[in-house]
């Protein structure tokens, strides 16, 4: 008895059991509540930084035309880069944007065939041994940093290609073949994932009607396969668009328009690294520096949609 | 030509495809490492670089290099997790989602050298700090994060349901759900794609060019305050990575042994990242033999 009027006396003490509920509640919902603040702020943030690296690199590129007048069809047509010369300054940018797109597309052609065979390698020719060995290959290319590939082109396939093939070895085509073997993984990866993941009736059905390993893969792995592909080739060209310092070791960097794959070029972003660094910052030089940093914003920009496109056909 | 005898040719071309792409491999790593190797000893990784004489080391750009990832890291990883807590967890399918997604995206895809640029407008001029190693991991971690949340977003997904579902059974709430249930068992993953990652931001150069910058003060390895200018600890010094070190001993240095010095690092670069690789996948399946109890 006197043991109940104890326990009686200690709740009398606390406050109502609903009271008590409610607030321990309300403390529950304290830490759910921070919780749910904290990793919505790190969502805020990913999207402020995206907005606000559009934002400032939008306006810092368009300073150029807007501030300094520079014309941007001048920009974007004349062949002529002469930003030093102060009586009569030109800004034409067609070579580097020209030689962006020259790597990138040359890359592409390089690295798709290797990349998409290696895959079909992997996949089709020798899916158990085959693949033990590429896999571990292509992610150790994965890991080399950009500048041991530029390194390396520089003392290895730049007097290579000055001694065999001619021209000064600093080339298009020598920046071709860095980026090839950089984009090659990406390539591969992606190509690897798009063919093993086809539906294995597809080559069953293929190989019953009596067709052979080569006719089903032309005939029926690679269309099949083909949004995808186009995919891993495109984001091969991303990459590579976007690349700068193992490019900017061996490709010259001239201002004139190539003529030829063994002539001396530059792009947009072998450009910005070599002259970033040493022009004022605020000054027409400068300002254009950024409008070619704005292009390959835009061209990523549009890579992405690309491949959007590419993946909302895939799923038809 | 029948279709017998195309047959054969293909798969020999697939073949030579495959023995392109592994001697491009082994060309590769046979050439740094033959010539790094025998420039590597102790007195290369501890000497300071020089800008002008023979013999220069590299013992400042390997801390420098290790120093910013630390910091990327410090600053990548909850920012990271926390986004791919959201995206696994709180985000609900819509138009915010979606937008946060392409956000993501477009980091992911943006050349290191924009985003190199982005943080010279932004920690370099805009905040008037000047090249930084705090600049430098600002912009290492935009170019980083993108990955570490697909990681860690991927890994909450992937853990089972029912361990999601037995914690909420017993009336704990999400987020302590979250803390205690899914990220201890998603952490794994989350730890091997961060090393990974690691290996990918050791190897940057592009990114810190214009933020972390092309030199490094005298430091003086005694000095462990972290607000003097000498001290290596001191995040609002300008810091030259090995990466970068050496693009610059190759496009713009005066030094007579070029070919040494870059070999040598290279050589460093490519063996960190390589230990990177490993530890990742040693520890991976490390973990995943505990899990599962198998062998």
């Amino acid at each position: 008895m006197t043991y109940f009027r104890g326990v009686w006396c200690i709740m009398e003490k606390l406050e109502p059991a609903k009271d008590r509920l409610l607030k321990s509640k309300k403390n529950w919902l304290d830490g759910e509540i921070r919780g749910r603040i904290l990793v919505i702020l790190c969502a805020v943030i990913m999207i402020s930084a995206t907005i606000s690296i559009t934002i400032f690199l939008g306006s810092k590129g368009l300073q150029s035309f807007i501030k300094n007048g520079v014309s941007l069809i001048e920009f974007i047509t004349s062949t002529h880069w002469n930003p030093t010369n102060l009586a009569k300054p030109e800004y034409g940018a067609l070579p580097f944007i020209f030689g962006s797109f020259a790597v990138t597309l040359l890359s592409a052609l390089v690295a798709a065939p290797l990349g998409i065979g290696g895959a079909i390698f992997m996949t089709e020719i020798a899916p158990s041994w085959g693949r033990k060995i590429l896999q571990p290959v292509i992610e150790l290319l994965v890991g080399i940093p950009s500048v041991v590939y530029g390194f390396i082109g520089l003392t290895i396939l730049v007097p290579f290609i000055r001694e065999h093939v001619g021209g000064l070895g600093f080339s298009l085509l020598s920046g071709t073949i860095v980026l090839s073997i950089m984009i090659l993984p990406t390539v591969t990866t992606i190509a690897t994932d798009a063919m093993s993941s086809l539906p294995k009736n597809l080559r069953e059905g293929s190989y019953a009607l009596g067709a052979t390993r080569w006719q089903t893969i032309r005939k029926v792995l690679i269309p099949a396969a083909l949004p995808t592909l186009l995919t891993a080739i495109v984001l091969g060209m991303a990459r590579a668009f976007g690349e700068a310092l193992a490019v900017q070791m061996v490709i010259g960097n001239v201002r004139d328009l190539p003529t030829s794959l063994l002539d001396a070029s530059a792009t947009l972003t072998t450009i910005i690294t070599l002259n970033m660094g040493h022009t004022t910052y605020g000054s027409v030089e400068n300002n254009t520096l950024w409008s070619m940093g704005l292009i390959l914003l835009i061209m990523s920009f549009a890579f992405i949609l690309l491949i959007r496109y590419l993946s909302s056909r895939r799923k038809m | 030509m029948n279709s017998k005898t195309a047959d054969r040719i293909a798969t020999g071309v697939f073949i030579t495809i495959a023995i392109i792409i592994i001697s491009i491999l082994v060309g590769l790593f046979y050439y740094i490492l033959v010539n790094g190797l025998k420039h590597i000893s102790l007195e290369f990784l501890t000497t300071p670089s020089s800008n002008v004489r023979a013999g220069g080391g590299i013992r400042d750009q390997l801390f420098n290099s290790f120093y910013i990832l630390f910091i990327t890291m410090l600053i990548a990883l909850p920012l990271g997790i926390g986004g791919g807590i959201y995206m696994a967890e709180y985000a609900k399918p819509g138009k915010i989602t979606d937008m946060v997604r392409s956000c993501i995206e477009v980091l992911a895809s943006l050349p290191s050298i924009v985003i190199g640029m982005f943080g010279l407008l932004m920690f370099v001029n805009l905040t008037g700090w000047g090249y930084t190693i705090l600049g430098g991991a600002l912009a290492l971690t935009v170019f980083n994060l993108p990955v570490i949340v697909r990681v860690s977003e991927d890994a909450i997904r992937a853990v089972p349901r029912e361990l999601k579902e037995g914690s909420l059974a017993l009336g704990i709430t999400k987020w302590h759900t979250i803390k205690t249930v899914l990220l201890p068992s998603a952490f794994p993953s989350i730890l091997t794609g961060a090393i990974l990652a690691a290996g990918r931001v050791f190897g940057e150069a592009a990114a810190l060019l214009f933020t972390a910058g092309l030199s490094t003060p005298r430091l003086d390895y005694a000095n462990w305050n972290p607000f003097s200018p000498q001290s290596p600890l001191n995040i609002f010094r300008p810091a030259e990575t090995l990466a970068v070190h050496i693009w610059s001993v190759n496009t713009q240095g005066l030094i007579p042994d070029v070919e040494e010095v870059s070999n040598g690092s290279a050589a460093v670069l490519v063996l960190s990242v390589l230990v990177f690789n490993l530890l990742a996948r040693w520890i991976g399946s490390m973990i995943h033999k505990k899990a599962t109890a198998s062998k």
